[in-house]
């Protein structure tokens, strides 16, 4: 029984770094950049839902649609500033270095603002918990909503790429950055979509995340973030289904090296996690080989 | 012509040194005479250790043209081993300087052993993945030394994750790697000046690194891949070599700080990210592959937070803008084609004045 | 018996034959042209040949050797060399230093020596240096040996990376497109540059060049590439001549 319920824990965790995945992943395909600010995004997206709800009052539906539009906002307005002049550059470690860089401003402007104590972040989410088996396993309403979330994100997001017009140019840019500019696909618009949805989407990992482990400081996305990277790695680096089965594998990996291995070194199991797909399949499970053109 | 070409670089380095050298004489001075503050005294020895860090990270960033965010972990790595010698064989080995050899050489071995192993499986793929396995090794390694507990009796080592009992030590028995608390009580065998020579062997073993033939290796693996492969340079085995040697190096830096300190702890503070972007900043500031700009950088931007203390709570915001406008400034193709014209204007300027 | 021996090579990606079925035999020290439309494959039959693709087909024999699916930097040790249709140099390096890259495998000392400054470094460096500069006074480049090599015009950048080629001592040289980009008088003194290293180097060199002045100025034998394909092969002045040839290039 307790099997079941760090399967599911693992399945609602792996479901959170699944959302945030996406974010590294379509940025990745489509920048060919690890944008190492993505998990701090996360981190302003739970402080800007902790201001409006706790702070100011707001109902919790508009709360979350203006974290999620500031959020947006705000991965449009790193991309243009810091990103794109270093689109050219001569080394692709310029661009990294200033991620890095956006990663610790962000970080230390949220120090600033509000401290370095842990804020208790209260649940936003409003759902009566399961119970199964006569009430042995109890399965919280943050849980049903995150799995749920994550399966409605999924399913939007690959008919959006498969279906829409705005979709398909982003699969064009991904493949060929200067044959796309040929047909008459706005580049600089199509990685400025990408940023948005992957940052609107850490928006809505940050809630879901918080709303599950209920403690918030400036540090709280590096950690997740760096997670779901890894899952993104594991999953197939641009892959879309594979950010989601790379994060769900990872989620499960974690709960259970919690619960049968020991909690202090579940991070060190994910990261060993890591190492072993780089050693064996580099491209991930769902991850198609490139080669570079001599 | 040949001939100069080997003094020239000869001449560039022995100016490198010699700013180190000019500096430790002021500082000796300045010292001598008490116009140091107890301060900025503390501050001579961890100094030392962070132009080490920023020179050896800059041979990884600068010269191989990859990207490690564990340099901070190397640097434990090296402090723990070296002082836990050094706690253990206090009282076998009572000559301080050569206790300090031996420490320096165990620190620096097991932080290069380390940089090897990490880098054997990352070094032979392409993108950005040494960078994020090298800040997960980072994190991994401050996690463990945070609960790790070595004693030592009659009866051997012991050792635990849990806590200081769980050791099961007989009562003669003493704790040398308390968990969270660290390792108290290192013998005090550093000291700034023995700081400055290994700045200064550092800074030999990588200037004489970058001018030979390994050097060439190395920077043609960053500047073409490719190319470098098609004349028979050995990708993987270049790789690892300026990996291993930068870790080897940081390694180095953290032997001579852990045995400056009384009671060593891994904290995010000096172990952590935090430290691993802060070197960062040095070598970013200094020039990426410029080695003599990441010493000066690292005495700068270690000094003037002390000297400016109003500006201490914003130190890390004003490090995180510095990296991203540096970047932007060297780097984006506009911004360097900008300060071309700007430049062609003002020569041309003074040459019709 | 034959320098390059190569037999019935092929390679597919995803589907498509992009090299299908080629063999050729260059002698030593013959001038050797490899022509075609573009994406004829020319481009991937020097990838072949430096181990930069594995072959599904064939055999590759160098000087007797059979260096069919050995690794990039193995097969530049058996003696083959190479330069790229865009440019690859060692930006950051000096011109010297690209020239002294290419001679790492001919000098030696451990990087002991090297870390210690011992007096073998400084023998060998000053042997290396002697060397660089013989080759970059055969290429006219000589007083540039300090300059970064990304400063150079883009002519002298073509010629740098034939030296860089020629220090790994190959005993075949591959040329790809050596004369894009370059005006008539710079192609004319290219043809000179050609033919000077290989009679001075008792080199053998295979090119691949679209300008049918340079082609038919120095080469002594061509193979036509067609969709993959070889078109035809032979004496220079007969397949330029043959109607086959002419339709490839001019269209039917």
């Amino acid at each position: 029984m307790s099997l079941l319920s760090y399967l599911i824990n693992g399945i609602s965790l792996g479901s959170v770094y699944a959302i945030i995945a996406l974010g590294y992943t379509m940025v990745y395909g489509i920048a060919k950049m690890l944008n190492f600010a993505h998990g701090d995004v996360i981190m302003v997206g739970g402080y800007l839902i902790f201001t409006f709800v706790s702070t100011l009052q707001l109902p919790v539906g508009l709360g979350i649609v203006l974290a999620v539009v500031l959020c947006t906002m705000l991965g449009i307005t790193i991309e243009a500033i810091a990103y794109r002049p270093l689109r050219n550059a001569a080394s692709s470690l310029a661009v990294l270095i200033t991620a890095i860089g956006v990663s610790y401003f962000l970080q230390n402007v949220a120090l600033i603002i509000f401290g370095a104590n842990t804020k208790a972040f209260t649940s936003v989410v409003n759902a009566e918990p399961i119970k199964l088996f006569g009430d042995q396993i109890t399965i919280s309403g943050e849980t049903i909503v995150t799995i749920i979330s994550c399966i409605i994100i999924m399913t939007v997001l690959t008919l959006f790429v498969n279906r829409t017009k705005a979709g398909q140019a982003m699969l064009a840019v991904s493949e060929d950055k200067g044959a796309a500019q040929l047909m008459g696909i706005n580049v600089n618009g199509t990685i400025s979509l990408t940023f948005a949805i992957g940052s609107g989407l850490a928006a809505i990992a940050g809630l879901l995340l918080c709303s599950a482990y209920p403690s918030l400081t400036p540090y709280t996305g590096s950690m997740p973030g760096i997670k779901a990277f890894v899952a993104a790695v594991f999953g197939g680096i641009g892959s879309i289904p594979g950010a989601f089965i790379g994060g769900i594998i990872l989620g499960i990996i974690e709960i259970l090296g919690k619960a049968y291995i020991s909690s202090q070194l579940a991070d060190a199991i994910v990261f060993l996690v890591l190492i072993l797909v780089l050693l064996i399949k580099p491209t991930g499970i769902l991850g198609k080989k490139v080669q570079e053109k001599v | 012509m040949k001939e100069k070409k080997i003094s020239k670089n000869l001449q560039d380095n022995l100016i490198t040194i010699g700013i180190v050298v000019v500096g430790y004489v002021i500082v000796t001075i300045l010292s001598a005479s008490g116009v140091l503050s107890n301060l900025l005294q503390g501050l001579l020895v961890p100094l030392c250790a962070y132009i080490i860090l920023a020179v050896s990270l800059n041979l990884t960033v600068g010269i191989l043209g990859e990207l490690s965010l564990g340099h901070a972990g190397f640097m434990c790595v090296g402090a723990f081993t070296s002082a836990f010698f050094s706690k253990c064989t206090e009282g076998v080995i009572t000559v301080a300087p050569l206790r300090f050899i031996l420490a320096l050489l165990i620190g620096s071995l097991t932080a290069a052993l380390i940089g090897f192993l990490i880098g054997m499986p990352v070094l032979r793929l392409k993108g950005d993945y040494l960078a994020i396995v090298t800040l997960a090794f980072g994190e991994i390694i401050k996690n463990i030394m945070n609960v790790l507990f070595i004693g030592k009796d009659s009866a051997g080592f012991h050792f635990s994750m849990k806590d200081s009992l769980s050791l099961n030590m007989e009562p003669d028995g003493m704790v040398i790697i308390n968990g969270a608390q660290g390792i108290t009580g290192t013998p005090k065998d550093s000291n700034f000046t023995i700081g400055v020579i290994l700045i200064v062997l550092t800074l030999l073993i990588v200037l004489n690194l970058i001018n030979s033939r390994d050097g060439r290796a190395i920077m043609s693996i960053r500047d073409n891949l490719i190319a470098a492969e098609s004349v028979g340079i050995h990708i993987t085995k270049y790789k690892l070599m300026a990996f291993t040697i930068s870790a080897a190096l940081a390694g180095v830096a953290g032997v001579l700080y852990s045995h400056n300190l009384n009671s060593l702890m891994a904290t995010p503070k000096n172990f952590g990210y935090n430290m691993s972007i802060m070197i960062l900043v040095f070598v970013v500031l200094g020039g990426i592959g410029n080695i003599r700009g990441s010493v000066i950088a690292a005495v700068i931007l270690t000094l003037l937070p002390e000297l400016l203390r109003g500006l201490n709570d914003y130190r890390m915001l004003i490090y995180s803008i510095v990296l991203i406008v540096m970047m932007l400034y060297n780097w984006a193709p506009n911004m360097i084609a900008f300060r071309k014209r700007m430049a062609n204007r003002f020569s041309k300027k003074k040459e019709v004045a | 018996m034959a320098l390059l021996e190569v037999k019935n090579l092929s390679i597919s990606f995803g589907g498509l034959r992009a090299v299908d079925d080629f063999s050729v035999s260059i002698e030593k020290g013959q001038l050797y042209g490899l022509i075609g439309p573009n994406g004829a494959g020319k481009t991937t039959v020097f990838n072949l040949l430096t181990g930069v693709y594995s072959p599904d087909e064939g055999f590759i024999h160098l000087d007797g050797k059979d260096i069919t699916r050995l690794r990039t930097i193995e097969i530049n040790k058996e003696g083959i060399a190479r330069t790229f249709q865009n440019i690859r140099l060692f930006k950051e390096l000096s011109v010297l230093d690209n020239v002294k890259v290419g001679l790492h495998n001919q000098y030696h000392y451990s990087t002991i020596e090297g870390l210690l400054r011992l007096p073998s470094y400084f023998k060998t460096e000053a042997k290396m240096n002697e060397r660089a500069m013989e080759l970059l006074k055969v290429f006219d480049l000589d007083q540039e040996a300090d300059y970064l090599a990304s400063n150079l015009p883009y002519g002298k950048q073509r010629k740098l990376e034939i030296a860089r080629a020629l220090a790994t001592d190959p005993k075949l040289l591959l040329l790809d497109e050596p004369a894009a980009g370059m005006n008539p008088n710079e192609t004319k003194e290219l043809m000179e540059t050609i033919r000077f290293v290989r009679d001075h180097f008792d080199m053998t060199i295979l090119l691949i060049e679209h300008d049918m002045k340079l082609v038919s100025g120095i080469c002594e034998e061509l193979t036509v590439l067609n969709f993959g394909k070889i078109l035809t092969q032979g004496v220079t002045s007969d397949v330029l001549n043959d109607p086959a040839v002419i339709t490839a290039y001019l269209g039917e």
